[in-house]
C-alpha cells in the first residue's frame, strides 16, 4: 500500500517525528482462506542470514515451491547479521514507515526476538493459528513456547531446531572429553588444541552458558531474571573454570576465532583438534564441502547441551503479512521439514513432533541418511534449555571485562 | 549558468545526506532516539562507552595503525618511485601493481591471513621439511594484539592507490627534466628525485593520502579478518555494539562513532603537524648538497619494498585462487589432495543478477558522479576560482564510519517516503564514487597547462568546444583512471546497497560478505575472485583505451 | 618557402589595435601603463626584465586576465570595442615560446582546429598552408615527430588559417637555436606584414626587436 503524505509532513519527518496518515487492515491468521486469497500474487522478502551455501539452496527450494502453490513471489534478501533486519525496521518505524516497511520475514530467535519484542517491532499474534502450528505439539514442547525463556506469545513461528555439539578430529584425539572437568583435563594436556568463538559471539555465549550450566549444581535460578545481587555467586565457578582453561586454549587465549565460521577453519587446518559447532549435522556439510577431513566426528557431553529453537517473524510494519504467514506455515509442514532434515540438502533438525504425524509423513524422515560424522536423535541426550537473556548479557558483559583489556 | 550551480549540487548531493545521517548519530549519542524511548538528552552513552574494557587501546589501535600504515605505504611508493629508472624491471613491476587495486579489501585480507597464518601457505612450503612442523606451531601472527597482520594488509592495498595517484600526477611535472637538471649538478639519480621531485609531488597526492589515513582508521572489513580480537580496533567495536541485539547498545555504539570520527580527525591532524614539522627539518636536507649518500640505500629498498609487498599480494590472490578450487587440504600439504570444481559451479549459476545489478549501479553512480565532478572542475578552472576551503566538504563521507550514518540516512529516505530502490542505492553510492572519483581527477584537471584552452581560444574557439576537444582529449587518461577507481569503490560498497536497498538489490558484493559470514574459504575464495573481475576489466581498459586511441599520438603516451 | 599570393586576398581589409589608456593594477598597485596605437601590418615590441608586467599586458589582451588583477582602459580594433569579449569573440592570435601543437590532434588536425567554421575548402586550404612552409604532405604526421622548427612553423600557420585580426607573440624565436632563428623571423614577420595584421611582441631580445622594425615600449 503506498503511504500518502504531504510535502510539509514529508520535510517535517526529516527531523525524526513522523506520523503515518494511513493504515492499513492487517490479515486474520484465523481466517486463512482469506489470507491465501490475500497472499497470492505477492512479492515476499526473506531477511535470512545466508552464511551457508546449502541454506541459501534450500530456501532457493522453497522459493520454487511457493511460487507453484501459493503464487507468491519469495525472495531471499541475504544476511551477513540479523541485526541489519531489525535495523532496517528500526529505522523505518523511526521514519513513520508504519505500513509498508520492506522487511517482510526475518529468520530469528534469541536476543533478537527479545529485543524486536520488547520495542514492539513485531506483528502478531500469529503463528499459533498457522494451520500447520499443532504439528510441533506446542502443549508439550516449551521451546516452541518459550524462545530463551521469553514467551513466543504467537510473535513467532518454530522453523529449526538446534543443539550445540562438540566434534574432534579422530585421527588426532584418542578419547574425547564428556564433560567439562574433562575438558580442562584434557586441554591442560594438549596445549593450544581447543578454543571457542570470541563473546559475545553466539556460540561463543553458548559455550560459558553451557560450561555454567554444567559446573552449577542448582540450575534453576538461570531460568528467571537475573538478579544482580545473585550474579557472582552463581558464576564463581565458571570463573574459576574459565581462569584455570584459557592459558591451555589456542594462543593461549590471547586471541579467540571470531565465529563458528573461524572456528571451523582452525580445525580444517589442524590447528585445533576439538571444535564445537550450533548445529549439529555442521561436521557433516562441512566434511562435504571438504571443509573438514572425513575422520571427524561428533560428540556431547553425559549431563547435556544448551539447545534452541530460531523462528520466523514479522515486522509490525511488514508490507505483505499474509504472503510472509503463507510461507512460515509452508516452511512448516512435514514436506519442507523433511527437505530441511536431510543432511544432503541442508541437515537442519526439524521442530515437528513426530506423534503429530501420520505414518506417511513420518516416513518422510525415516529415511533420511544424516551423514557419517552426525549423532542420531537417540544419542544427542538431554536439551539444555538457554537461560534467561539477561543472565547471557550479563555473562558476555563479565566476560569482556575480564579478559579483555 | 548551468556551470555554475554544479559546485553546489555536488556539495549538496553529498553533504545534505550525510549532515542527515550525521545527525542521527549525534542526537542518539547524547541519548535522543524516541524510537527506543531515548527523548531526553544526558551523558549516559558517552560514560558507559568511557567504562568498556579495552576502549583505550582499541582507539589506540585504530589511530597508530591508521599513521603507522600510510607512513609505510607512502614510503614505499616514494622509494620505489625515487630508484625507479623505467627499466623494464621497474615497468613489470609496475604494471603489476595496479590490478592489485582491483581485489576488494577483504578478498585480500583473507589471502594474507592464509598466507601467514601458522597453518597457512608459506607454513605449508616449508613444512615439515624444514620445520620439522607436522602440525601448525601455535603462534599468534594473525590477530596480533599489536595490530602488525593488520597493518601489512592495508599496506598491501595502499600501495597500490598511492602509486596510481603518484603516476597520475607525475607527467605534469616532468620529473625527467629535474632529474636530469640535478644529476648535470652531479647528484646521483635517486638522490636527484627526492631533492627535486618529490618535494613538489607531495602537495599533488596529499588529498590521496589523507583519504589513506581516514580509511585505514575506520577500515572495518581488514579489520575484522587480520586485526587483534581483545579488544578489537574501535570501528569494529562500533559495528558490533550497533549489530548487538540489545538495542539499548545503539547509544553507545552512536557514542563510539561521534568518538571514532574524532579518532580519524586526530589522525589527521597528526600527519598535518608531520608534514610541518617535515617541512622544516628538511629545508637543510634539501639543500646541504649531499649528492649520492644513501643513494644505494635508496635504490635497493625501494625496489625491494615494493616488490615484496606485490609479491605478497600476489601470492595472496594465488592462495584464494588455489582454495576455489581445493578439495581438503590437510596441514602441512603444500597442495590440496583433491581438486574440484564444486565451488566455482555452486556459485556461478546465481550471479548472474548480483553481477548485472553491480555492473548497472556502478556505472550509472560513476557517470552521474563524473558529469558533476567534471563540472565542478570546469567551472572553478573557467572562473579562475582557487581551492576552496568546502571542498574538504567532499571528504567528508569518506571519514566518518559508514556503519554509523546509513542508520540516519535510511531513515532520513524513509521520512520522504523514497521506497528502498536501484536509484536510493546509486544515490547512496555516489556518497563513496564522488569524492574518490574528485580527488582522483582535480590535479590532473588543474594542472592541465593552461595555454592550451588559451591557445584554443585565440583561435577562436569557444569554451564548450575546446572543452570536448581540447580539455577532455588531453585529460582521457587520467580521467579513465578516476572513472575505473570510482567503479572499484562503487563495487566495494557493502552497507550502502544493503540498507539502502533494503536487501533487494542484490550485488555480487552482498552475495560475497553474506557468503563471507559463513566462513567457508573456498566459496568466499570464488566470490572474491568474482568480486575481483569488475574492477579489474575497468583498470584494464583505463590503461588500454589511451594506448589504443592516441597509438599514434607519441606525447600523448604517458600523459596520465 | 614560396608565398602564394592568392592565400591572404580576403584579408586586405585590416585594421588598426589602439590600447587605450590601459592601466593593470595588482592589490592596489599599479603594474603597467600603456597607450599605443598598432598600425596594419605593424609589430610593436614591449621588451622589460621579468616581472616587469609584459606576459600580464599579453594576458588582458587575449582576454585571459585573472580575476585577481584590476585593469583599467580599453581595447579597441578600429571602432569596434574588444576588451569587453570573451577571449575567443576578440579574434586575437597568439603564438607562444612554444609551438603547443594539439597533442592529440595531427598536424593536419591542428590546422583544420583553427578554422572557422563556415570554410569550406578545408582541406585545401590545410594544404596549401603545409606546401607555404615547405612541410607538403605532412598533414596525417604525429606533431611530436616533427622538429622544432617544423612544429614552429605549423603553429604558425594554424594561426595564420584561424584568420586572426591581430596577433600577439610572446617570445616566440626565444627557445630555437640561432640560425632557426634568423629563419623563423623573417618568416613570421613577413606573413604577418603581408596579411596586414596589427601585431604585438614581447621579448627579451634586442634583434627580435630590431627584425620586428617597429616601435619600442620599454617595460618596468
Amino acid at each position: 500500500m503506498p503511504n500518502k503524505r504531504n510535502s510539509l509532513s514529508a520535510i517535517m519527518t526529516l527531523g525524526m517525528l513522523a506520523f503515518s496518515l494511513t493504515a492499513t487492515a492487517n490479515p486474520d491468521p484465523d481466517d486463512w482462506q482469506s489470507v491465501l486469497e490475500e497472499a497470492e500474487g505477492q512479492t515476499v522478502y526473506w531477511n535470512a542470514w545466508a552464511g551457508e551455501e546449502r541454506t541459501n539452496a534450500y530456501i532457493e527450494w522453497v522459493a520454487q515451491q511457493v511460487d507453484e502453490r501459493y503464487g507468491i513471489e519469495l525472495v531471499h534478501v541475504k544476511l551477513g547479521d540479523t541485526s541489519e533486519a531489525v535495523s532496517r525496521v528500526l529505522a523505518e518505524k523511526q521514519a513513520g514507515n508504519d505500513d509498508a516497511g520492506s522487511v517482510d520475514m526475518i529468520w530469528i530467535n534469541g536476543e533478537n526476538f527479545a529485543a524486536m519484542k520488547e520495542n514492539d517491532l513485531l506483528f502478531g499474534p500469529w503463528a499459533d493459528s498457522l494451520p500447520n502450528y499443532p504439528l510441533t505439539d506446542p502443549e508439550n514442547t516449551p521451546a516452541v513456547r518459550y524462545d530463551w525463556t521469553i514467551p513466543v506469545d504467537g510473535l513467532e513461528s518454530p522453523w529449526s531446531s538446534s543443539q550445540v555439539v562438540f566434534y574432534y578430529d579422530t585421527a588426532l584425539v584418542d578419547e574425547h572429553p564428556n564433560n567439562m572437568p574433562e575438558l580442562l583435563e584434557w586441554a591442560a594436556q594438549n596445549p593450544g588444541e581447543f578454543t571457542y568463538p570470541q563473546v559475545p559471539n553466539f556460540l561463543g555465549n553458548a559455550f560459558i552458558t553451557q560450561a555454567m550450566l554444567e559446573l552449577s549444581d542448582d540450575t534453576r535460578i538461570f531460568y528467571q531474571p537475573m538478579q544482580a545481587e545473585d550474579f557472582d555467586q552463581a558464576t564463581a565457578p565458571l570463573w574459576a573454570f574459565l581462569d584455570e582453561l584459557h592459558p591451555h586454549l589456542w594462543r593461549a587465549g590471547r586471541a579467540f576465532p571470531s565465529n563458528s565460521a573461524d572456528l571451523r577453519s582452525l580445525m580444517g587446518d589442524s590447528e585445533i583438534s576439538i571444535a564445537l559447532s550450533f548445529s549439529t549435522t555442521e561436521a557433516s556439510g562441512a566434511i562435504a564441502n571438504y571443509e573438514l577431513p572425513d575422520t571427524v566426528r561428533s560428540y556431547v557431553h553425559d549431563s547435556g547441551m544448551i539447545g534452541n529453537m530460531s523462528f520466523m517473524a514479522i515486522p509490525y510494519n511488514a508490507e505483505h503479512k499474509a504472503g510472509a504467514m503463507v510461507v512460515a506455515n509452508y516452511l512448516m509442514s512435514p514436506e519442507a521439514q523433511a527437505e530441511k532434515q536431510d543432511p544432503e540438502i541442508w541437515g537442519s533438525n526439524t521442530v515437528l513432533s513426530m506423534e503429530q504425524l501420520s505414518a506417511e509423513e513420518r516416513a518422510l524422515f525415516d529415511g533420511i541418511d544424516l551423514g557419517i560424522a552426525t549423532l542420531p536423535p537417540s544419542e544427542l541426550g538431554e536439551v539444555l534449555g538457554q537461560p534467561h537473556p539477561s543472565w547471557v548479557d550479563a555473562l558476555a558483559e563479565a566476560w569482556q571485562n575480564r579478559y579483555v583489556n | 549558468m548551468l556551470l555554475r550551480l554544479a559546485p553546489w549540487v555536488l556539495t549538496s548531493v553529498l553533504v545534505m545526506p550525510l549532515a542527515a545521517g550525521l545527525l542521527m548519530v549525534i542526537l542518539p549519542a547524547f541519548g535522543y532516539l524516541p524510537v527506543l524511548g531515548g527523548e531526553t538528552f544526558h551523558f549516559d552513552a558517552w560514560q558507559a562507552l568511557w567504562q568498556r574494557p579495552g576502549l583505550y587501546r582499541s582507539i589506540l589501535l585504530s589511530y597508530a595503525s591508521g599513521l603507522i600504515t600510510t607512513l609505510a605505504s607512502l614510503s614505499i611508493v616514494v622509494l620505489f618511485l625515487a630508484a625507479s629508472r623505467g627499466t623494464w624491471l621497474d615497468r613489470g613491476i609496475r604494471r603489476l601493481v595496479s590490478p592489485l587495486l582491483a581485489i576488494p579489501h577483504a578478498a585480500v585480507a583473507f589471502g594474507l591471513a592464509f598466507l601467514i597464518a601458522p597453518s597457512g601457505l608459506f607454513a605449508r612450503w616449508i613444512s615439515p621439511g624444514l620445520t620439522g612442523w607436522e602440525r601448525p606451531p601455535d603462534l599468534l601472527i594473525v590477530n596480533d594484539p599489536m595490530g602488525l597482520a593488520l597493518m601489512a594488509g592495508l599496506v598491501l592495498k595502499e600501495v597500490p592507490f598511492l602509486l596510481l595517484m603518484c603516476l597520475a600526477a607525475l607527467p605534469q611535472l616532468g620529473p625527467e627534466k629535474r632529474v636530469t637538471l640535478a644529476r648535470s649538478l652531479g647528484y646521483s639519480a635517486t638522490i636527484a628525485w627526492l631533492k627535486s621531485v618529490f618535494p613538489v609531488l607531495y602537495p599533488l597526492i596529499r588529498l590521496p593520502v589523507y583519504a589513506v589515513i581516514a580509511y585505514a582508521t575506520s577500515v572495518v572489513d581488514m579489520a575484522m579478518i587480520l586485526g587483534p580480537t581483545l579488544p578489537p580496533t574501535l570501528s569494529v567495536s562500533i559495528l558490533s555494539w550497533f549489530n548487538d541485539p540489545d538495542l539499548d547498545r545503539r547509544y553507545m555504539a552512536s557514542a563510539g562513532a561521534v568518538l571514532q570520527l574524532g579518532v580519524t580527525l586526530a589522525a589527521l591532524v597528526t600527519w598535518w603537524l608531520g608534514e610541518q614539522c617535515v617541512k622544516r627539518l628538511s629545508q637543510g636536507w634539501l639543500v646541504n648538497g649531499a649528492r649520492s649518500s644513501g643513494s644505494m640505500v635508496v635504490a635497493i629498498s625501494g625496489r625491494v619494498l615494493l616488490a615484496t609487498s606485490t609479491l605478497m599480494a600476489i601470492s595472496a590472490i594465488g592462495g584464494l585462487v588455489i582454495f576455489s578450487v581445493a578439495g581438503f587440504w590437510r596441514f602441512p600439504d603444500a597442495l590440496p589432495g583433491t581438486f574440484t570444481l564444486d565451488h566455482w559451479q555452486r556459485i556461478l549459476p546465481s550471479v548472474t543478477t548480483p553481477l548485472l545489478n553491480t555492473l548497472s549501479v556502478g556505472l550509472a553512480a560513476t557517470l552521474i558522479a563524473a558529469v558533476l565532478v567534471v563540472a565542478t572542475l570546469e567551472n572553478a578552472v573557467r572562473h579562475h576560482l582557487p581551492v576552496s576551503r568546502s571542498q574538504w566538504l567532499l571528504y567528508l563521507p569518506l571519514i566518518v564510519p559508514q556503519v554509523a550514518f546509513l542508520f540516519g540516512l535510511v531513515v532520513a529516505a524513509e521520512s520522504i517516503s523514497v521506497r528502498p530502490q536501484l536509484a536510493l542505492v546509486v544515490a547512496a553510492h555516489l556518497l563513496f564514487v564522488a569524492p574518490y572519483l574528485y580527488l582522483s581527477l582535480s590535479e590532473a584537471y588543474r594542472r592541465l597547462d593552461p595555454r592550451w584552452v588559451q591557445v584554443a581560444h585565440s583561435l577562436g574557439v569557444g569554451p564548450w568546444r575546446a572543452f570536448w576537444r581540447i580539455r577532455l582529449p588531453l585529460l582521457l587518461a587520467p580521467l579513465l583512471t578516476a572513472c575505473a577507481v570510482s567503479l572499484a569503490v562503487s563495487i566495494g560498497q557493502y552497507l550502502p546497497t544493503l540498507l539502502l536497498g533494503g536487501g533487494r538489490v542484490p550485488t555480487i558484493t552482498t552475495e560475497a560478505v553474506a557468503m563471507a559470514s559463513g566462513g567457508n574459504r573456498r566459496l568466499i575464495a570464488v566470490l572474491g575472485l568474482l568480486q575481483a573481475l569488475l574492477p579489474f576489466i575497468g583498470f584494464s581498459l583505463a590503461l588500454l583505451v589511451p594506448r589504443l586511441v592516441w597509438a599514434k599520438r607519441r606525447n600523448m603516451r604517458g600523459v596520465v | 618557402m614560396t608565398a602564394n599570393a592568392n592565400f591572404h586576398t580576403h584579408q586586405l581589409h585590416t585594421k588598426q589595435l589602439h590600447i587605450k589608456q590601459l592601466t593593470i593594477s595588482l592589490h592596489g598597485e599599479t603594474l603597467l601603463a600603456i597607450e599605443s596605437v598598432i598600425q596594419p601590418g605593424e609589430v610593436l615590441t614591449v621588451m622589460g626584465p621579468s616581472g616587469s608586467g609584459k606576459s600580464t599586458l599579453l594576458a588582458y589582451l587575449a582576454g585571459f586576465l585573472s580575476p585577481a588583477f584590476k585593469a583599467q582602459g580599453q581595447l579597441f580594433l578600429d571602432e569596434q570595442r574588444l576588451d569587453t569579449l570573451p577571449a575567443e569573440k576578440r579574434g586575437i592570435g597568439l603564438l607562444f615560446q612554444d609551438p603547443l601543437l594539439f597533442p592529440h590532434l595531427s598536424v593536419g588536425g591542428n590546422l583544420r582546429f583553427g578554422l572557422p567554421r563556415q570554410v569550406h575548402d578545408k582541406r585545401q586550404q590545410v594544404t596549401q598552408a603545409l606546401e607555404q612552409v615547405g612541410l607538403t604532405g605532412f598533414e596525417a604526421r604525429d606533431p611530436a615527430t616533427l622538429s622544432g622548427g617544423q612544429q614552429a612553423r605549423v603553429a604558425l600557420m594554424r594561426l595564420l588559417l584561424s584568420k586572426p585580426r591581430a596577433v600577439l607573440l610572446d617570445e616566440p624565436f626565444s627557445k630555437l637555436d640561432t640560425a632557426l632563428r634568423q629563419e623563423m623571423r623573417s618568416l613570421v614577420f613577413s606573413q604577418l606584414r603581408e596579411a596586414g595584421l596589427p601585431a604585438l611582441l614581447v621579448t627579451h631580445d634586442h634583434a627580435d626587436a630590431k627584425a620586428a622594425g617597429g616601435s619600442i615600449i620599454e617595460l618596468g
